[in-house]
């Protein structure tokens, strides 16, 4: 039977009220950007036809397949169901600059060093959900590493090497306690 | 900091300085490289670099710059194929860049399939002589140049990395100082090539040279090419294949901001627009009317139904051998069974693109496809120009799996480009890529045989129907009712069966268009023969692997990854209720393959894969990673389909729309897998879509084992499962 996975963390808790607005400021990287479109353009176009981002991939449009994951304050977010008018001040960091963060930069190289991208399609969402993921939790269990990354759909099936990349990238952390 | 090392797409400048050098029979085997003509030759001399054939080029400051032939789609050919080139070059990876080759028949045609196109897994077993052919090729030329600056003998040099070295003296000159020379050697007639003990880079694990900018996001596929000024545009397609567009309101549409444009073609409406947010409002926005035409009460089911009907003729006969009725007429038991299998969508994660630059004589493509020739001639035609005023710039892929082997999807691109001023970029969404897909075949298979009192098979008959990719894409290659890839995995199986009687009938579904589906023929033919050989030791009340294993006398290398699967399974070890163990074997593309799945069936009759052991004899590995990975990624691809892929219509339409309703196997559902590759020096044989065919009968034959049913339509049917 279909199941839609949850995608309750794609979705923003709070919306501000539509105003006339001709454009919108937003902070992607730490760069602020002025964005002429409707209030309800997802966040996704705006970063790759817009601002010509293109590391922010396109893989469905309602949430289910994880590519368009960027992260807004720090939490993994799906950038195609994100409208422009719901950000506000937030601070949106994409795959481009995701190698600036200490786990973003632990995720990119567990990835190269074990080798885990085949088309490589899906890996920048792939990515920014593994680098929130450790970021927040430096030691996840395989149940944490589920949980955060089943709603990335890889279609090369290279989910074995994502796991396993994401244990050797918690292996630098410190141990805990 | 890696460089990246993928140029951006190959340049006209390359398409101008390749056309100077010719190719000798190309198409349909034999050798690949052109070293004849003397113009190309000053050509490539004044140019300033060194390149003595359409894959390799090297310039005077030694940057080895190889064009890729195969493409990139996840399978690693862009690391393989370097490795194949630079051994015999004697060049380390971190000297080569690579290029996407430009359409070119004569150049890049892979030498097996006779067109340039990358598919059924066989662009190492295309590559691996003419490539290191090509290294060689050029090595010997740089060498020639550089012992005549010096006056020595060839004999006394030797390279490494990239330089020619004088051993007695120990010079050494870099193959950019000896290039403008090198161009004027002589080209050998004959190279010897390296033995496998001398082999530096081929069998390691090479890393993947595409990797770096796939995890830092610069990586560009056709989705991300954005010339100036470009508009995105996105559409909606008869939802009933063959309907055509009645009526369209596009006020509304065209009042979204952001929206430039409104296409009506025949059987699709485009909105372009400054952005896809905007073309998909404006989508959304569009109120339009469709003539569904004569497929409007297409249903699956009669799709089925005339198929089923199709099996009770008679076919082509794919392969005989002896007397299969006779045999089966003297038989102990006969058992029998018929199979289905269902259309399937590729989902590849790069939704459809192509963006198009129609000028007033000349049309420009950026795209991401596995048949760039074929991209250029339907999309020349489309435009009504000649193909050599289309220039394709091909991309990394997204996700090909045969879907890339089309070029509906730039012919369509080429149509709405027609109509705008300056370049668009037309973006399929999910729904439009899964509801227009061209699909997996359905196929339907009556199947019998005919067991002796050991319960041995001495007759074994199958009839099977369903349509015919190839008689559609390379129509020479389907002959006498028959093609080589509707039959693969029905016949020459690895199995001693002395009464063998195989037929095929071709019977095109109305109103759905098919297409190659990674592991194609073998992705149904080895469902049904691995099911029904199961089903022969269970009727035979015989072990599956035992059963399967004394059926092996002529095939060594099926019964060594047998036995090796077997034992790393812990084959016949018991399991807890409700779990199975289920085995499939298989030769296709050139590879032997023995799989054995653990599934868990729920007692609401869902199945979970829990581990697969699987074990491989692909010839000579290139890259020992790239094997496993591409065996992982395989049996992820076949454990989606069986478990969750269908594609049905109803009044004509495909009922699936996206991710939510074609589900995708995800990381909390994915088995463990371990790979064992059995060491062997033979030619390599085909690792990019072997596990996929292989899983299907595997998870079939282990869900009978734990759950006691038969499953013989994929994909898994949870309802027929479930214990009270």
């Amino acid at each position: 039977m279909p199941r839609s996975w949850d995608s309750s963390h794609s979705k923003r808790s709070f919306h501000i009220v539509r105003k006339v607005i001709m454009s919108f400021a937003i902070k992607v990287n730490d760069n602020t950007h002025s964005v002429d479109v409707d209030g309800d353009t997802p966040l996704l176009w705006v970063l790759r036809d817009v601002l010509g981002m293109t590391g922010t991939k396109f893989g469905c449009g309602i949430a289910q397949c994880g590519a368009c994951t960027v992260h807004i304050d720090g939490i993994a977010t799906r950038s195609c169901v994100t409208s422009i008018e719901s950000l506000g001040k937030s601070q949106i960091t994409t795959i481009e600059a995701i190698g600036n963060t200490p786990a973003g930069a632990k995720i990119q190289k567990a990835w190269l060093d074990h080798e885990v991208v085949q088309c490589g399609y899906c890996q920048s969402g792939q990515i920014m959900s593994a680098s929130a993921l450790l970021a927040s939790n430096p030691h996840p269990s395989n149940a944490d590493i589920d949980d955060a990354m089943s709603g990335n759909i890889c279609r090369c099936g290279t989910y074995v090497r994502i796991r396993e990349a994401i244990n050797l990238a918690a292996q630098t952390n410190e141990k805990r306690g | 900091m890696i460089p990246d090392r993928i140029a951006f797409c190959a340049s006209d400048t390359n398409l101008s300085r390749r056309s100077f050098l010719g190719t000798s029979a190309a198409i349909g085997g034999g050798l690949m490289l052109s070293l004849t003509l003397p113009l190309g030759r000053s050509e490539a001399a004044s140019s300033d670099s060194f390149a003595p054939n359409a894959f390799i080029r090297i310039g005077s400051d030694s940057q080895v710059v190889l064009t890729m032939p195969y493409v990139e789609m996840g399978q690693g050919t862009y690391t393989s194929i370097p490795m194949l080139i630079a051994e015999e070059l004697d060049v380390s990876l971190k000297q080569v860049w690579l290029e996407h080759a430009p359409p070119n028949e004569k150049l890049y045609a892979n030498p097996l399939l006779g067109v340039q196109a990358t598919g059924n897994s066989n662009a190492m077993r295309g590559a691996w002589k003419p490539l290191r052919e090509a290294g060689a090729t050029a090595r010997i030329m740089l060498v020639a140049a550089a012992t005549k600056r010096w006056g020595v003998d060839a004999k006394s040099c030797r390279t490494e990395d990239g330089e020619v070295i004088h051993v007695p003296t120990g010079r050494r000159l870099k193959y950019g100082e000896v290039v403008a020379d090198a161009a004027n050697m002589p080209v050998p007639g004959n190279v010897t090539l390296k033995s496998p003990g001398d082999f530096k880079l081929i069998g390691t694990r090479a890393k993947r040279l595409d990797a770096p900018e796939k995890v830092n996001g610069t990586a560009l596929y056709g989705i991300d090419a954005r010339p100036a000024g470009v508009k995105i545009a996105t559409l909606a397609q008869s939802p009933v294949f063959g309907g055509r567009v009645k009526s369209v309101d596009d006020t509304a549409a065209k009042a979204v901001k952001g929206v430039r444009q409104i296409v009506r073609l025949d059987d699709a409406v485009a909105v372009v627009a400054d952005h896809m947010g905007a073309a998909k409002k404006g989508l959304a926005a569009l109120k339009i009317e469709w003539d569904d035409g004569q497929h409007a009460k297409l249903a699956t089911e009669e799709i089925a139904r005339k198929l089923e009907q199709a099996t009770l003729g008679s076919g082509a006969v794919a392969q005989n051998i002896g007397d299969a009725d006779k045999a089966m007429a003297s038989a102990t038991t006969k058992v029998e069974a018929s199979y289905q299998v269902p259309f399937l969508a590729h989902a590849t994660m790069e939704p459809m693109n192509c963006t198009v630059h129609f000028r007033k004589d000349e049309c420009e493509i950026w795209i991401g496809n596995q048949a760039v020739a074929r991209v250029q001639a339907m999309a020349a035609k489309e435009a009504g120009l000649s193909p050599d005023k289309v220039i394709i710039r091909n991309h990394l892929i997204g996700g090909g799996f045969g879907r890339r082997l089309e070029a509906d999807g730039a012919v369509r691109a080429v149509q709405i480009a027609k109509h705008v001023d300056g370049p668009v970029k037309v973006v399929w969404t999910r729904e439009e890529d899964i509801q227009h897909d061209m699909y997996r075949p359905y196929w339907f298979d009556r199947i019998s045989a005919g067991l002796d009192k050991q319960g041995k098979p001495v007759a074994w008959k199958n009839r099977f129907a369903g349509s015919s990719v190839i008689a559609r894409w390379l129509p020479p290659a389907f002959k006498d009712g028959l093609d080589p890839d509707s039959t693969e995995g029905a016949i020459d199986l690895v199995y001693d069966l002395p009464n063998f009687h195989v037929e095929y009938v071709r019977a095109e579904p109305p109103g759905i268009p098919t297409a190659f589906w990674r592991s194609v023929g073998p992705s149904h033919n080895v469902f049904v023969t691995e099911s029904f050989i199961d089903e022969l030791a269970a009727a035979a009340k015989q072990d599956a692997v035992a059963y399967r294993r004394a059926l092996l006398g002529k095939s060594p290398r099926a019964k060594a990854v047998l036995d090796l699967a077997a034992e790393k399974a812990g084959w016949g070890q018991p399991l807890p209720k409700g779990t199975g163990r289920g085995v499939s074997l298989q030769f296709a593309f050139g590879s032997w393959l023995a799989l054995v799945a653990e599934v868990e069936v729920s007692k609401a009759g869902t199945v979970r894969v829990q581990r697969v052991v699987c074990a491989i004899d692909c010839g000579t590995v290139i890259n020992p990673d790239t094997v496993q990975a591409q065996i992982q990624s395989g049996i992820i691809f076949g454990a989606t389909a069986a478990l969750y892929g269908e594609i049905t219509l109803k009044d004509g339409r495909v009922e699936q729309t996206n991710f939510d309703t074609y589900q995708m196997l995800r990381m909390n559902e994915t088995p463990t897998i371990e790979v064992h590759v059995v060491e062997s020096t033979e030619p390599p044989g085909g690792m990019g879509e072997t596990g996929t065919s292989a899983i299907v009968p595997a998870i079939a034959n282990a869900v009978f084992a734990a759950a006691g049913r038969r499953l013989r339509k994929m994909p898994v049917d949870a309802s027929l499962l479930k214990r009270a």
